[in-house]
């Protein structure tokens, strides 16, 4: 196998990897942080056991998140350093701000907020949490304005070669980075309002601490509604954008082959031909295309042959005459549909849940509750295909419209080191994510701490017996 | 000053606020196999650097983040040119990482062991690979014509490299050793001062071959005479203050001293480079420089703007979480880790 292949099966394993707990860590250290607030506000111990609780939750993802991180800040250079010396001056500097203002904040806030229960006034350790909150939130948007140049470039220029900054606000306004970032937010809220919510049902089933469980699912529901209607709003709005901006990433994820009719019919199923450059089977929505792409029932689309022939003309002075500019169509394409597909499934679940919670029967309608167990996995397998439609979208770009991904690798690295550097990744991811659901799976069973009295905890400490 | 220059100087900090902080919660990582007698001491050990070490570690990201984004040649001909080791050293320290929160969430003591063999090689390894990368840099890598670094193994392993990590991995253990007698109270306190007693012996010659070796196999005293033989006095000098200061039990001075040490070492390192950020084997005229590796002027008054004042509120949060877990931390409280 080559090198690119195999650098691009790294960086794919690794960074979805590292995004099951980067969307669950900022969804759910949010959802602590306005436990604990209720806690403050109200003095109600219900709240404080809710944000230790879900708090351990969130530390043991946390742990995985931040250690699966730093492959990718070392990834740029080890696996990508041609990619890294051409953009290294507009990309690095989002990546080295996140440190500086976001993972310092986080990882020293966390430090506080774990072993401070005792040590800081309750305000003050409130406090700790919303910093390390927004530390999380930040770190999410100085990564995707770097991620957000790499879909759109702006504020550069070329110099010697080399994509220089010229303007760093243009940077972090950057018209995907607006629809990018908001997306993945309510993305990650999703993620942590149905972990909540599924956890929350299994124990309500199985009639335990109800009303612990239940208060836990009312905000749940709350953040759930809040985060999968907003993910489907900024969802929408990034299409758009999507359809002026990269405009054959979207063909390939509507697998549109020929121009559309005007109004353009919006592909619900399809049986993709990628050899023939043709849709065999297709169960097609009227007007819904043009509302998708315009918000409006008129207007075409360019097909994936039209744009293949306008970015020849554009494209081919700077990677080489014949190359061909369409993605892997099939994959975008599903990629594509099963994120809305689950998005579409949170939305019902949290309108349902609303509902429910009205009529005073959240703990009571079964069906309810024991489908929100597999929901758990719904944002997790959203937010994977969303990135796998945004990155395999932009092939063979790594930089659209300025490096392809084949000429981003390191010219240094054997195929051989890469594939043992995978070889050992999977290995630790493996165990990793064993370990992780083992210990998730125990304190949930565990349930929240009940008893009353404060320090429980030293008298179970079996080193007490082993050690002195 | 030029501002590459500037930022060369503030990748040195940023290595050195690694190397000050990181390094003793590395030498906390060694103790808890060369100091602690079983498990309880051990989970006393962990949980002084409980609320550190991640903070610590993001010097580390920090300063791989300002190469990339000040010096983009300079990362990418050493991340890709440094694959492997780099590569253990990630390992490493994603073991260590979640070995911290893990160790005791199932109460039984052959889980907790398993995770401190990790936290205990994963405290072990990654100085000594930085050790070793540093010193091969300094002695030289073979970088081509193209910027890229394609290198053997006896230009990774050799005496020179070896010795700097030896020596990087016995400065982070003693680091280590005199915070731990700064953070517990009574035997394990005594125990660790009595062993950095021996141990500063091990650093004091360790560092002396180094010098000799240097001199040798590098070109550091050559174009920096007066600045490397300064900081070799300092460095002699600090390590002798802290050697003083154990015995007097000023266990925060010597602390203090031995992190000098350790920040008069990394200079060195960094001095020596200067102003090549990578020194190629094969040719000068291939050598990476702060001038012909950094980022334009625009990319760096940006990055200038935002380090110098954010850095200030980091320094000044770090500072407040070490003065909020001052307290010496004893097997008769609450240990969270």
């Amino acid at each position: 196998m080559d090198q690119v292949l195999l650098a691009r099966i790294q960086f794919a394993s690794t960074t979805i990897f590292h995004f099951f707990f980067v969307p669950l860590s900022i969804g759910l250290v949010f959802m602590v942080a306005l436990m604990e607030t209720m806690y403050v506000r109200k003095g109600n111990e219900l709240y404080k056991k809710m944000a230790k609780f879900w708090g351990h939750l969130f530390l043991i993802n946390f742990a995985v998140g931040v250690v699966t991180g730093i492959i990718q800040e070392f990834q740029f250079g080890m696996n990508w350093s041609d990619y890294s010396r051409f953009v290294g001056d507009v990309f690095g500097a989002p990546l080295a701000i996140e440190a500086l203002l976001a993972f310092f904040m986080e990882s020293t806030f966390i430090g506080l907020w774990i072993f401070g229960w005792e040590r800081l006034s309750k305000k003050l350790h409130l406090a700790c949490i919303w910093l390390v909150s927004i530390g999380t939130i930040l770190s999410g948007f100085w990564i995707l304005s770097a991620n957000s140049f790499m879909q759109v470039p702006v504020g550069f220029e070329m110099n010697k070669g080399r994509a220089e900054m010229n303007d760093f606000f243009a940077l972090i306004t950057n018209g995907q980075l607006l629809v990018e970032f908001p997306h993945v937010l309510t993305g990650a809220l999703c993620t942590g309002a149905f972990f909540v919510a599924g956890i929350s049902a299994y124990n309500l089933l199985k009639k335990k601490h109800v009303e612990f469980y239940k208060a836990s699912m009312k905000l749940a529901i709350v953040i759930g509604l809040i985060g999968s209607i907003g993910t489907a709003l900024s969802g929408h709005t990034q299409a758009q954008y999507l359809v002026k901006t990269q405009p054959m990433k979207m063909a390939a994820a509507e697998g549109i082959w020929k121009d559309t009719p005007d109004p353009a019919p919006w592909s619900a199923l399809a049986i993709i031909d990628t050899m023939k450059k043709e849709n065999k089977f297709e169960i097609e929505i009227p007007y819904a295309m043009s509302f998708l792409a315009y918000s409006k029932f008129e207007g075409g689309l360019k097909g994936m042959e039209t744009l293949q022939k306008e970015y020849s003309v554009k494209y081919d002075s700077v990677v080489g005459k014949g190359t061909n500019y369409i993605p892997p169509v099939k994959t975008t394409y599903w990629s594509f549909r099963l994120m809305i597909g689950f998005g579409v499934a949170m939305i019902l679940l949290a309108l349902v849940g609303a509902y429910l919670w009205r009529k005073n029967a959240l703990d009571r309608s079964r069906l309810f509750l024991k489908l929100l167990l597999p929901a758990i996995s719904f944002p997790f397998l959203a937010n994977t295909f969303g990135w796998v439609m945004t990155e395999i979208g932009r092939q063979p770009w790594s930089v659209f419209g300025l490096m392809t991904t084949a000429d981003a690798v390191s010219p240094n690295v054997s195929s051989g080191t890469i594939l043992f550097s995978i070889i050992m990744y999977m290995l630790i991811f493996t165990i990793l994510a064993g370990v992780m659901i083992y210990l998730l799976v125990r304190e949930i069973k565990k349930g929240p701490e009940m008893k009353h009295h404060s320090n429980d905890k030293i008298s179970t400490d079996p080193f007490n017996k082993v050690g002195a | 000053m030029e501002l590459s220059e500037l930022w060369f100087v503030l990748i040195a900090v940023v290595f050195i606020g690694f190397f000050f902080l990181e390094g003793f919660d590395f030498g906390v990582g060694m103790a808890t196999r060369f100091l602690a007698r079983g498990q309880t001491e051990r989970t006393v050990m962990v949980n002084t650097i409980g609320p550190f070490w991640d903070a610590n570690e993001v010097w580390l990201l920090t300063g791989g983040g300002a190469i990339f984004a000040a010096f983009p040649h300079w990362y990418a001909t050493m991340f890709s040119g440094y694959y492997i080791p780099l590569l253990a050293v990630l390992l490493c320290l994603i073991g260590r990482g979640v070995s911290f929160e893990f160790r005791r969430k199932v109460d039984n003591p052959k889980w907790t062991k398993i995770w401190d063999w990790v936290i205990f090689f994963g405290s072990l390894l990654p100085p000594f690979l930085l050790g070793v990368l540093f010193t091969s840099m300094l002695k030289g890598m073979p970088i081509q014509d193209d910027m890229n670094m394609r290198a053997g193994f006896t230009d990774f392993i050799n005496v020179y490299s070896l010795w700097g990590g030896l020596t990087v991995t016995l400065l982070c253990f003693l680091h280590g050793l005199y915070f731990l007698s700064l953070k517990t109270v009574d035997d394990i306190r005594k125990r660790a001062s009595q062993l950095a007693k021996k141990v500063i012996v091990a650093v004091l010659g360790a560092l002396v071959v180094l010098v000799v070796l240097s001199y040798f196999m590098t070109d550091i005293f050559e174009v920096r005479l007066i600045p490397e033989i300064a900081l070799v006095v300092l460095i002699v000098l600090a390590y002798g203050l802290s050697w003083y200061f154990n015995t007097k039990q000023r266990e925060g001075l010597a602390f203090t001293m031995s992190g000098l040490g350790l920040a008069a070492t990394i200079s060195a390192i960094f001095v020596g480079l200067f102003p090549r950020v990578m020194i190629s084997s094969i040719s000068k005229a291939f050598d990476l420089t702060v001038y012909n590796a950094s980022s334009g002027a625009y990319s760096l008054k940006i990055m200038t703007i935002v380090a110098l004042t954010v850095l200030p509120f980091v320094l000044g949060y770090t500072i407040w979480s070490y003065y909020v877990f001052r307290k010496r931390v004893s097997e008769k409280e609450h240990l969270t880790y």
